[in-house]
């Protein structure tokens, strides 16, 4: 009986009910999170891992805006019909410089987390303007408004400056560069190229489009597609290093 | 002659005896405690009468109530007419030719006055209306600021605030609803608006915060009801995810783009301490203080546990923060955090079921009303699915099950089993509720109509529900099949083209439950519209009948 009285202090002291309630919710909360910021496993250093390049950051934004995420998870589970199917396990340091992540919780469409370098840029570029021209069942809407949209590149060096705001590692000489990196990543032909691959070793360099005159949205778009999940080379990986 | 036991009736006369103690005892309990009978049985022919008794004793409180109020409001009109009549004293002193010059009254400061005394007589006239029909926008506001001013006795604090709230937030729905149409979204579940309008509705949520608490300020009831402490609840733990999850840096403050503060894993395991939340405060919290004061009302009980509600009402605040991890299983998050998740999930269906049972049982002694009154009965229906998806929730928690469901229909299904049963029906009862006691009709235009609602929404959403069920375990399935010989058996293609039908059924039972919200909007018109008024609260009858 004296314990039920002992509750009317919040039955009839508004504030003192408006502290109770944020004490106890805030300790959920505080033993979830806040591990993840200094646990080896979450802050694990892996091989390979680099910052988006400006043209695959802007294929990601494309990505976020157009709302793929909603239907395309990115995080493949490590279970044996998983691995078969789409590759090896994702690892935590695989989204390390995603902002935000884009692991999803539906998969209308198959996982893309290592859809890179699965099939040719043609196969994405026709499967993006009409999905059931390369799989006849497919319910995935077609996206042929990518091909004329030019990537918009002026702001794309405050993108990155905000980028390293949240984080991520770019060098000054990435961020002023980032204009030049992103036309001349699409660009094969061009003068920009050795540069570009200094700043970023392994990347990919290609007309993603097929369209030689002009950096569009579908060439930022397969430039990121192309790129999931090659960065870390599982023939090199230690996994015992950071175990999760 | 026969000797036998009759001719010494012993048995009758012990038990005699003792009816005489039993009687004697009575009465001098009675003579002691000065009451004359411990329960209803034992009063016998006194019983009526006493009954009759004591509903006058509640109906005579329940005119005091009534009185006082309207005491209450004579006074208030009493000050203001007091005040109006003196201003227009003072304003025809102003007026008067000997008085320029004194007392502070010149060219200069004429119009001054007079305007200080017209704005003061707009505000006079106008405080009694204000407040008054604040009701609109979202169920949950709405009804939150119904229910805080009915339980408080008082009335909202601010005139501008509370229609800021209303307006501020379903602005707050324009700018991010048509955000998406343009492409501006974060891509994240239920996070999606970009910072701008994020920024817009923490402005507005701690604006609804602040009127919501000063109406508990000003309460003039001791306690702050149970559907208060779910309210309150709800809005501040909305605020504190809302905006943690929603740190981010803005690439220029002209463009929509910005990127979350967060990366990775962090930035998972943030989201879903705030999604799953949001099922938790804005979907739950929020809903059940709708329970708990519409439930009651509409079937004219108390609730059924007070000390239940306290249990619960902790209970359920404290362990849903931790549930989220479980949208997590197998991924890169440490196992150690989606176990928590699981954990916790599953020790929140206790509390859970504390609120179903709190609501459910509200209505012992009133059951018969769901045969007559299909809003209360939409209402307990709800409460029934409340029951189902929390049951099922913490089912899918599980790590085994959920390796299953995850990425999958499954999950689809359950999320609508709670938001168009728990979440929808509530909704429409607080609705079919609110909606005649704000335009003081009687009733809802049509009760039939409210049936017809109830029954298509329901097909609706059992064939909502039935087709994602089946369509997620059977595309789950479908994933981990193997052949014989130890290849995949089926492509990812042909699990697609296998959910087709399913697709199908559940388009139509989204159509179904659109089709009921469209005649309970018919029906709501036509309530405020053409409805029944409700008689003068004077009138209401047989209490005022002489006593026999």
């Amino acid at each position: 009986m004296s314990l039920w009285k002992k509750h009317e202090i919040f039955e009839k002291k508004s504030f003192v009910l408006l502290v109770g309630i944020v004490i106890v919710i805030a300790i959920g909360g505080l033993v979830e999170i806040v591990p993840l910021f200094y646990l080896k496993s979450t802050i694990e250093k892996v091989e390979g891992m680099r910052p988006y390049t400006p043209l695959e950051l802007a294929g990601r934004n494309v990505y976020i805006r157009e709302g793929c995420y909603l239907c395309h998870s990115q995080m493949i589970r490590p279970m044996r019909d998983e691995i078969e199917r789409y590759g090896h396990f994702s690892l935590a340091a695989e989204s390390m410089y995603d902002h935000p992540f884009q692991w999803g919780s539906k998969r209308t469409g198959p996982d893309l987390a290592r859809v890179g370098g699965k099939y040719s840029d043609e196969w994405h570029l026709d499967h993006l303007i009409d999905p059931r021209s390369v799989v006849p069942e497919s319910i995935m809407p077609g996206y042929p408004f990518l091909s004329a949209a030019k990537v918009e590149d002026r702001e794309i060096s405050a993108h990155l400056q905000a980028n390293v705001v949240a984080g991520v590692p770019y060098t000054e000489e990435q961020i002023s560069n980032a204009k030049l990196d992103l036309r001349a990543q699409a660009d094969p032909e061009g003068n920009d190229v050795d540069a570009f691959l200094e700043r970023y070793p392994n990347a990919i360099v290609r007309d993603f489009d097929g369209n030689p005159g002009e950096v569009t949205e579908m060439d930022a778009l397969i430039a990121y597609l192309q790129m999931l999940g090659t960065l870390v080379d599982f023939s090199i990986y230690d996994d015992k290093a950071n175990l999760r | 002659m026969i000797v036998n036991k009759s001719m010494y009736p012993l048995t009758t006369g012990f038990s005699i005896i003792s009816k005489m103690q039993d009687k004697f005892a009575q009465l001098q309990m009675q003579l002691g405690t000065g009451v004359k009978a411990q329960t209803l049985s034992e009063m016998g022919r006194d019983l009526p009468v006493s009954l009759s008794v004591r509903s006058r004793l509640t109906t005579m409180a329940g005119y005091n109530a009534s009185i006082e109020q309207v005491d209450l409001r004579m006074s208030f009109y009493d000050n203001a007419l007091t005040r109006l009549d003196e201003i227009e004293g003072e304003a025809r002193n102003s007026a008067v030719q000997g008085q320029y010059g004194s007392n502070n009254i010149n060219m200069a400061t004429i119009s001054g006055l007079s305007k200080a005394r017209l704005d003061e007589m707009v505000t006079l006239l106008n405080s009694d209306i204000a407040g008054r029909y604040l009701f609109g926008g979202s169920i949950l506001i709405a009804s939150a600021m119904h229910v805080v001013q009915r339980t408080c006795r008082a009335r909202m604090p601010g005139r501008i605030a509370p229609w800021f709230v209303i307006l501020g937030y379903n602005a707050f729905i324009v700018i991010a609803g048509t955000g998406y149409l343009l492409g501006a979204t974060q891509s994240k579940e239920y996070a999606e608006p970009e910072w701008y309008a994020d920024l817009w509705l923490t402005i507005v949520w701690v604006v609804y915060l602040l009127v919501f608490m000063g109406t508990l300020w000003k309460r003039k009831e001791p306690h702050i009801y149970v559907a208060n402490w779910f309210y309150l609840a709800f809005i501040v733990t909305i605020a504190m995810l809302h905006i943690f999850n929603n740190l981010t840096i803005p690439v220029s403050v002209f463009g929509t783009k910005s990127y979350i503060l967060w990366a990775g894993v962090q930035d998972a395991m943030v989201q879903w301490w705030y999604g799953h939340n949001a099922v938790g405060f804005f979907l739950t919290a929020g809903f059940l203080a709708i329970m708990y004061y519409f439930i009651p009302k509409r079937a004219d009980r108390p609730v059924y546990s007070y000390r239940l509600s306290i249990v619960h009402f902790w209970a359920l605040i404290f362990l849903y923060i931790w549930a989220g991890p479980h949208h997590l299983h197998y991924t890169a998050l440490p196992q150690w955090a989606s176990t928590l998740g699981a954990t916790f999930s599953i020790m929140l269906w206790m509390p859970s079921w504390g609120g179903m049972i709190n609501g459910l049982m509200t209505l012992s002694g009133a059951w018969d009303k769901l045969r007559t009154d299909p809003v209360l009965r939409m209402m307990v229906v709800s409460v029934a699915f409340y029951g189902m998806s929390t049951f099922e929730g913490p089912l899918m928690s599980l790590r085994s099950v959920n390796s299953l469901s995850h990425y999958t229909d499954w999950t689809i299904g359950h999320v609508h089993s709670g938001a168009l049963g728990w979440v929808g029906y509530i909704s429409f009862g607080a609705l079919y509720c609110l909606i005649p006691w704000l335009w003081n009709k009687r009733q809802v235009y049509s009760l039939k109509l409210v049936n017809w609602h109830f029954w298509i929404s329901t097909i609706g959403i059992v064939l909502y529900i039935c087709a994602m069920w089946v369509s997620g375990i059977m595309q789950g399935l479908m994933w981990r099949a193997y052949d014989r010989l130890g290849f995949l058996e089926y492509s990812f293609i042909e699990t697609v083209e296998a959910m087709h039908p399913f697709y199908v059924i559940r388009a139509l039972g989204g159509a179904l439950f659109v089709i009921g919200s469209l005649i309970m909007a018919y029906n709501l018109y036509m309530t405020v519209r053409y409805g029944e008024a409700e008689e003068a609260e004077t009138a209401t009858g047989e209490a005022l009948a002489p006593a026999e």
